[in-house]
């Protein structure tokens, strides 16, 4: 065994199958979309397109709560907050494209705040016509907030069940502003009937296979960014605070400054996620922000397995998969099942469904030094 | 956060009329100590004596309610949290052995590794080769070389202590505060690690708290007795044994 001086992103088995599945499912998906005939048996729907790139989205979602959970020990049940200010962020562009395609054809004001009377655009809705400017907050805005909160939240030494109240807090509080109507984010009814997207339609076939593909570019980009993060020193210093957060401070290592990094990068993840579902389910409301939604997201994660990265993104998209398929079969019973999958998995399958399959010690860290079977009499005399 | 003092001879670390108090209850009650640079120290004393107290109050970990805490004679320790005090160079081994179970014995000794410790440095730096060296030598030195792909949480008692003083010589502070390093170590072993304190004394300062009287005869060193959070008595371990307070609270019973 080499000692390895640089990380490698793609160094497992386990990444390198999860990459190359997701680029394949990328190519795939368009071309049984687009290229075949809708009369073949191969044809994809587009109902199908955009429903895989909603599922992508959600497992970069995961994605996002893993790194905080699975490698800092934070477990954030207020992280649908996150990908729904990325998701308004989406909103508020896609409502100005709009323009005077509007019920009241008004060129700036969205149909909403026409039907308020209201008589100009708020200061913060400004910008939010350039397409750069609204990518640049779906990630400023979530990031901006997991900054103040963790700032708050970390320097105060808040841990545990206790910082998973305050998250939950936080996304209630959010949903309860949202719904207001004079927030001016459009009320319960939240932000729909867009048009299109950087001047191409949303109804139209390629723009759904784009945003597709450019959720699964999003998946795995973030998944090697997590893994670049999780590989390096600093990963390893993420799951010494998971473990023993004190003794992490012992060793000199300012635990709230590694918990901020995290869970930042994690909101701006998850903003992101939000930013590119929007386009693909066509609305985003205050229902995004219920803590129910936040909670949805742990149990993705442990289900799929928490603390692999890639354990997150396989509970998600098998969760996500389920879900659709109860909602339409048996409705009433879902939100019983998802409880119930919950107990079951963290009693028997702690280390969730990937956790299951692979028993060996994920290969996650550098390798150390290869052992000299002299080495231990050699101690002996060192110690001397 | 300096301030200039005017104390004699320089020490490494004093504390003056230190009282620790929880919800009433004194652990230290007006302790005062003194480490000279590169002195070796044993502390002994009855369970609840305070001595765990007295090293929590020197890393941050608990503010004294009263007195005083310096480093160098100029760093005043109670200004300083758990993270600063150990980047100042103060190490601390704890009486039940931490090491963080998921990490092999490898990134264990890593983590504890001197240098930068910031967030950008952690993510962007791996390890240069002559500190994975260094880290090869101290394995051996504890003679942990073969374990370095084990995770610690796979150590015996006896290995998770020999982990830590690894982390601890890795950190390389100048002063090490060591709390009963012994339990759960062999004769052999016990033997071992008084010989590397007493190498590692001189050039840094060793606090070590030990109950094993052989252990602490074998440092051979400076012995202070604590009682009810107090200095019963200091001087050699033939001094303090001879001494009657010592005798009636400790080692007579
Ligand atoms: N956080 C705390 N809150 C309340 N009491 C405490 C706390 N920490 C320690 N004590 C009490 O202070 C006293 C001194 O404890 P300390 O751990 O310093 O003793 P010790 O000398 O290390 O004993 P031992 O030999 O058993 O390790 C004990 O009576 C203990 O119960
Ligand atoms: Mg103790």
């Amino acid at each position: 065994m080499a000692i390895s001086s640089q990380p490698k992103l793609l160094s497992d088995a386990a990444s390198r199958w999860l990459v190359g599945t997701i680029a394949l499912v990328l190519v795939v998906v368009p071309v049984l979309n687009l290229l075949v005939p809708a009369d073949s048996a191969l044809h994809l729907s587009s109902y199908w397109v955009s429903l895989l790139g909603k599922y992508l989205c959600l497992a970069l979602l995961a994605l996002a709560l893993d790194l905080v959970w699975g490698y800092a020990g934070i477990l954030s049940l207020g992280h649908g907050a996150f990908f729904a200010l990325g998701g308004y962020a989406m909103g508020m562009y896609l409502m100005r494209q709009i323009g005077e395609r509007g019920v009241y054809g008004n060129p700036v004001l969205p149909d909403f705040m026409v039907f308020l009377d209201w008589q100009e655009l708020p200061w913060y809705w400004y910008g939010f016509d350039d397409f750069l400017f609204a990518a640049l907050m779906v990630v400023l805005v979530p990031g901006a907030l997991a900054f103040a909160f963790g700032w708050f939240a970390f320097r105060s030494r808040v841990t545990g069940v206790y910082l998973s109240i305050i998250t939950q807090a936080l996304t209630f509080a959010l949903m309860l502003a949202f719904f207001r109507n004079d927030m001016g984010f459009g009320g319960n009814n939240g932000l729909t009937d867009f048009k299109d997207i950087l001047g191409f339609s949303l109804a139209a076939e390629g723009t759904k296979s784009a945003l597709f593909v450019a959720s699964g570019v999003a998946l795995i980009g973030g998944y090697l960014l997590c893994r670049r993060v999780v590989t390096s020193r600093l990963g390893r210093v993420l799951v010494a605070v998971r473990e023993a957060e004190s003794r992490t401070r012992f060793l000199g290592y300012r635990v709230e400054h590694y918990k901020l990094f995290v869970f930042v990068l994690s909101a701006m993840l998850a903003g992101i996620a939000g930013a590119l579902y929007v386009p693909q389910v066509g609305i985003i409301n205050p229902g995004e922000f219920a803590p129910l939604v936040s909670i949805e997201i742990v149990v993705w994660v442990a289900v799929g397995g928490r603390g692999y990265l890639y354990g997150a993104i396989v509970g998600a998209l098998l969760v996500n998969y389920g879900k659709t398929w109860f909602t339409g079969a048996f409705p009433e019973i879902w939100l019983f099942l998802l409880g119930g999958l919950f107990v079951v998995s963290t009693l028997f399958l702690p280390r969730g469904v990937v956790g299951l399959l692979q028993r060996r010690r994920s290969s996650h860290q550098p390798s150390p030094p290869s052992p000299s079977p002299q080495a231990a009499a050699q101690a002996e005399e060192g110690a001397r | 956060m300096i301030e200039a003092r005017h104390h004699l001879p320089t020490n490494i670390l004093y504390l003056d009329g230190v009282t620790v108090s929880f919800d009433g209850f004194k652990a230290l009650r007006e302790l005062s100590l003194a480490i000279a640079p590169g002195e070796l120290r044993a502390i002994i004393g009855p369970n609840g004596a305070g001595k765990t107290t007295f090293m929590d109050v020197v890393t941050g970990k608990v503010r004294p309610t009263e007195g005083e805490v310096f480093f160098h004679d100029t760093v005043d320790l109670t200004r300083h949290d758990e993270a600063e005090i150990a980047r100042l160079g103060i190490g601390r081994k704890f009486q039940k052995p931490t090491v963080i179970d998921s990490l092999t014995v490898w990134e264990n000794l890593e983590l504890a590794c001197a240098g930068e410790r910031g967030v950008f440095t952690t993510l962007m730096h791996p390890r240069s080769a002559g500190e994975r060296e260094r880290m090869a030598e101290i394995l051996e030195r504890v003679g942990l070389a073969e374990a370095a792909g084990r995770p610690g949480g796979a150590l015996s008692h006896g290995q998770k202590q020999w982990l830590e003083i690894g982390m601890l010589l890795a950190q390389s502070p100048e002063l090490l505060l060591i709390d009963e390093p012994a339990a759960g170590m062999t004769d052999h072993e016990t033997e071992l690690t008084a010989q590397l304190l007493r190498e590692i004394s001189g050039e840094r300062s060793v606090v070590v708290v030990e109950h094993d009287m052989v252990f602490v005869k074998a440092l051979d060193c400076r012995v202070t007795v604590l009682h009810e959070g107090h200095t019963l008595a200091e001087g050699t371990l033939e001094h303090v044994q001879a001494d009657e307070r010592v005798i009636e609270v400790y080692l007579g019973r």
